[in-house]
């Protein structure tokens, strides 16, 4: 019988309600007394100098505040980058400076030029196509090996190059690698694109800046996943503003995907000119503008080399990878090519040996940071096709070359830098086999065969890196934050509780499931614990969502922070019946002295902590409110085995997902619908990857894919209804709840899987094809049927 | 700037608008109904979509002018007086039929359209209706579940979970 509520149960989601009649409250829906909007003139040019920009016309258009350029920015911070990669030189990786409107360089499409505030919307937009702009259009930089051939067009005059760093893991162990190699059995080797995406949450990012005279205190309401890492970065290193004279607020957030961690030059725009402006300042992205000036994801070109021995086992890994960063950093651009790819390398294998070198590189597009996965799906896509590929050159069973791979004792150190505290591959890979009914394949195979389709069924396994992250660790790679998070647990005079918590909910459902915790702690009803989130006003502090980290990081705080509350909760109740607080026992909401009948309710002591007329005021204080924060002692590592079947047309070359089979080890598990729903959105995102996303740009740096009609997102038609499993379950070792996390693995597990059954549909009608590139469009398919 | 007049959840609105003011503008702006979002600009996602005399519309594409006189339905019209959800409704919080909430306004009321048509739709009609409805957060296994649910057809057989 599952439970119905607490830890484990499925209770319908709270937040639901307000969303589904129109009450939700996002950034765009709030407006404050007497704003200005402001309209962002954007380069329609990847390169270029400027030379003038001529505003005087626009200024007398009607309705126009005041405009800005550059020059009004010079005196302030760039948008900073928030992690310090290290090269296998032992030098510092190249750092651009990233203005918040460009100023004497154009760097990439989209890239503010001028910024246009005025009484509304439409008079701003007016006014904005009334600027002169005298520009020197320069060569764009846009092909990665190009950027780094000699004589390339130089993107930034202050670095040596268009190179970032070139960053070798672990560089000691290249020797050793490259022997395994020379001595190996058989080589398989590939070369893949892992391509660029666009995140595309469905609300697009939103920013007002407001400003009070009175208190000197500045207000940002603003769609982000992290509302004080925003605080931290804009304040302290853009505009110079204290943390106490500034509040973040990020209300409700239509998705994220990576793409609102960011800080962003139009947040830093419109806090800056409610100032100067003195009115509060809205920017409300359009979708053309996010395509523009979102942080992208993926674009990694890579090599990845394969060395086994002569009984199959895995010897060694080698690769070779070039990473797009865009024109500049974004927040967290330089960790995802290295710490959360090349970590990742080892997969689920025990393979004693790997060299990962990653080669960051700038080019006149849009900059590059986190999108879901955020390097894990790049090591897992390479590692995956490369082993697939390994499996049909040596004539083996793909399952079966893997699971004679799988790493089967734990905690396991991998040979780059990280340790798996628990897991068991061959279990998940059982879930699988019984949940995607191998066994009928060949039947369905040939009713596909009797319709004119080729059928081909792919696998793959994952390992991704979540919790994220041990602060002294990450410290050490080069973070230049912390990342532990915190939760205070509020207790009211009656029994109700807030929980403050640093985690943000952007569609991930911790108002509910957050709840279901704490509840459970104390034996109460959830209906008496809310959650508050995602205003730096209401909650001490927090590192946001991003990396899984949720209920891992966060939600061990709020765990910690209830023990806390626990404990002193037993001290009062103790006081309250004159025993021993080691003698209290809580359970269902009633405080009992052990091997007694003497008990007082939970709503007794709470009032008792506010009322304290019979209370030990000499040993505590009164209140109950308690603060935690939590920072992990490692990762978590959920890991899955996925499978795809496809159907493809020969005659079109196109591909449908007929079947989709996912079975996940996230340890314990709070809520397993929500979880069910999570894994549901990845496997959509990576099959919309997989089949479907392109950012393209042409060789001038022009962006070709900027719209809905252009960028191609999966849509309900284009995929199946997904057969999910989470029952194999190795709780995480260093957290208290074993929680490992599970908002990134759909994207993560999804594409090779999908890649793999597109090669073994089109082998099996005889092509010879080893390997397509993504999205497998029909062209690219029909293509490689008939080379 | 011009006056139009239309029926919104029951009730007469009226407001100024100019003559390049979209309906979702108008719904949002001057009526303050914030339900309906905009998560484009070139009509292909329908997180917009309202009924217009009846008809699923996506309400960026569609100038307030144009409504002068409609009857037009939004998201905040969809529940009882008394808050409690409808058939539709409860069937996407019962399936976990939407996560961030985003798109949800324009999903429901594109599904509402749908089974106002089809009353029992099969999966296939159900993706094929929905193909002018962007979702990110579901991998919209959910959703058309849960239109499939609202629609009184048994889902317990569906996938895993």
């Amino acid at each position: 019988m599952p439970k119905d509520h607490g830890i484990g149960a499925s209770p319908k989601r709270r937040e639901d309600v307000r969303f589904l009649t129109g009450n939700g409250n996002y950034t765009d829906d709030i407006n404050i007394h007497g704003q200005a909007y402001v309209h962002f003139l954007r380069s329609d040019v990847a390169h270029a100098t400027i030379n003038r920009i001529d505003t005087s016309a626009a200024e007398a258009m009607p309705g126009v505040v005041k405009i800005f350029t550059g020059d009004d920015f010079a005196e302030v911070g760039g948008v900073p980058c928030g992690w310090q990669v290290t090269d296998r030189f032992g030098e510092p990786m190249q750092e651009p400076r990233h203005p918040v409107i460009a100023h004497g360089k154009i760097k990439h499409v989209g890239e503010i030029v001028a910024a246009v505030v005025a009484d509304s919307l439409d008079q701003a937009r007016d006014a904005a196509e009334a600027i002169e702009l005298d520009l020197d259009e320069l060569p764009a930089v846009v092909d990665m090996k190009a950027a780094l051939a000699e004589g390339a067009t130089k993107i930034h005059d202050e670095l040596t190059s268009n190179l970032c760093y070139d960053w070798g893991f672990v560089e000691e162990n290249k020797e050793a690698v490259n022997k395994a190699f020379d001595e190996a059995a058989h080589v398989t080797s590939l070369e893949l694109v892992n391509q660029r995406l666009v995140a595309n949450p469905m609300e697009a990012r939103v920013a007002i800046g407001d400003y009070s005279r009175s208190s000197d205190e500045y207000t940002l309401h603003t769609t982000s996943q992290n509302p004080h890492v925003i605080r931290l970065l804009m304040g302290a290193f853009v505009l110079g503003i204290p943390e106490h004279k500034l509040r973040v607020v990020a209300p409700d957030v239509g998705g994220g995907f990576g793409t609102k961690i960011f800080h962003y030059a139009e947040e830093a725009f419109c806090t800056f000119a409610a100032k100067a402006c003195n009115r509060p300042v809205k920017w409300s992205s359009t979708r053309s503008e996010a395509f523009m000036s979102d942080a992208q994801g993926r674009d990694h070109v890579t090599k990845i080399e394969l060395a086994l021995d002569a009984e199959n086992n895995f010897t060694a890994i080698r690769t070779d990878t070039h990473a797009n960063m865009g024109a500049y950093l974004s927040t967290f651009a330089s960790s995802v090519p290295t710490w959360l790819h090349g970590t990742l390398m080892a997969g689920n294998y025990k393979t004693p040996l790997i060299y990962v070198n990653v080669k960051a590189v700038f080019t006149n597009t849009v900059p590059v940071d986190a999108y879901r996965g955020a390097g894990r799906p790049e090591a897992t896509f390479q590692l995956e096709r490369v082993i697939d590929k390994a499996a049909r050159e040596l004539g083996v069973d793909p399952i079966a070359l893997r699971r004679q791979n799988f790493i089967t004792e734990f905690p396991y150190a991998t040979p780059v830098a990280v340790e798996y505290d628990t897991g068991d591959y061959h279990g998940t890979m059982d879930k699988l086999e019984a949940l995607a009914d191998f066994g009928g394949f060949a039947a369905r195979r040939a009713e596909s065969e009797k319709a004119g389709k080729l059928r081909g069924l792919g696998v793959n396994c994952y390992i991704e890196a979540c919790g994220i992250a041990p602060s002294a660790l990450v410290g050490q790679l080069g973070a230049r934050a912390g990342l532990y998070d915190a939760a205070t647990v509020r207790v009211n005079a009656t029994g109700s509780i807030s929980v403050m918590v640093g985690a943000h909910s952007h569609g991930q459902g911790h108002e509910t499931t957050f709840p279901q915790v704490v509840a459970e702690m104390i034996g109460i009803d959830e209906s008496m614990v809310d959650i508050v989130h995602g205003d730096t006003g209401r909650i001490p502090f927090g590192m946001g969502t991003y990396g899984s980290r949720s209920i891992a990081v966060c939600g061990s705080a709020m765990v910690r922070a209830t023990e806390k509350v626990i404990a002193k909760a037993k001290k009062i109740a103790a006081h309250l019946m004159e025993a021993s607080d080691a003698d209290i026992e809580l359970k269902d909401g009633q405080f009992t002295v052990a091997g007694t009948d003497k008990s007082v309710a939970w709503g007794d002591v709470t009032l008792t902590a506010y009322v304290p007329h019979n209370y030990p005021l000499e040993d505590i204080e009164p209140g109950l409110e308690e603060t935690a924060f939590y920072d992990p002692a490692n990762f978590t590592y959920p890991a899955g085995a996925y499978a795809c079947e496809v159907e493809v047309d020969p005659e079109t070359g196109k591909v449908s997902i007929e079947r989709f089979s996912a079975a996940d080890d996230f340890g314990n598990i709070i809520n397993p619908m929500i979880v069910d729903g999570q894994v549901h959105g990845g496997i959509g995102q990576g099959i919309g990857q997989a089949l479907l996303e392109n950012c393209v740009y042409d060789g001038d740096g022009q962006l070709l894919s900027a719209s809905y009609m252009d960028y191609a997102m999966p849509r309900a038609d284009d995929v199946p209804f997904y057969a999910v499993d989470h029952s194999s379950q190795t709780p995480c070792t260093h957290n208290p709840l074993g929680v490992k996390g599970c908002g990134e693995a759909g994207a993560i597990g999804s594409p090779p899987a999908v890649v793999n059954a597109v090669i073994d549909a089109l082998r099996s009608a005889g092509h010879d094809v080893t390997h397509i590139d993504m999205p497998m469009s029909p062209a690219r398919v029909w293509a490689a049927m008939n080379p | 700037m011009s006056q139009v007049t239309m029926t919104v959840n029951g009730k007469t609105a009226s407001g100024a608008i100019e003559g390049r003011t979209l309906l979702s503008q108008f719904l949002r702006d001057s009526l303050k109904l914030t339900g309906t979002h905009v998560g484009c600009d070139t009509g292909q996602c329908g997180a917009c979509v309202v009924h217009v005399n009846g008809q699923a519309v996506k309400s960026c594409n569609m100038l307030a002018a144009e409504a002068e006189g409609a009857v037009v339905e939004t998201i905040e019209g969809q529940a009882a007086p008394d808050g409690s959800l409808n058939t539709l409704q409860q069937a996407f919080q019962d399936h976990h039929g939407l996560q961030c909430g985003f798109c949800t306004p324009g999903m429901v009321m594109s599904a509402a359209a749908l089974l106002k048509d089809n009353p029992k739709p099969t999966e296939a009609e159900i993706r094929a209706y929905l193909s002018g409805n962007l979702c990110r957060c579901t991998g919209y296994h959910n959703i058309v579940k849960a239109i499939m649910a609202a629609s009184g057809q048994d889902v317990s057989a569906i996938a895993a979970e």
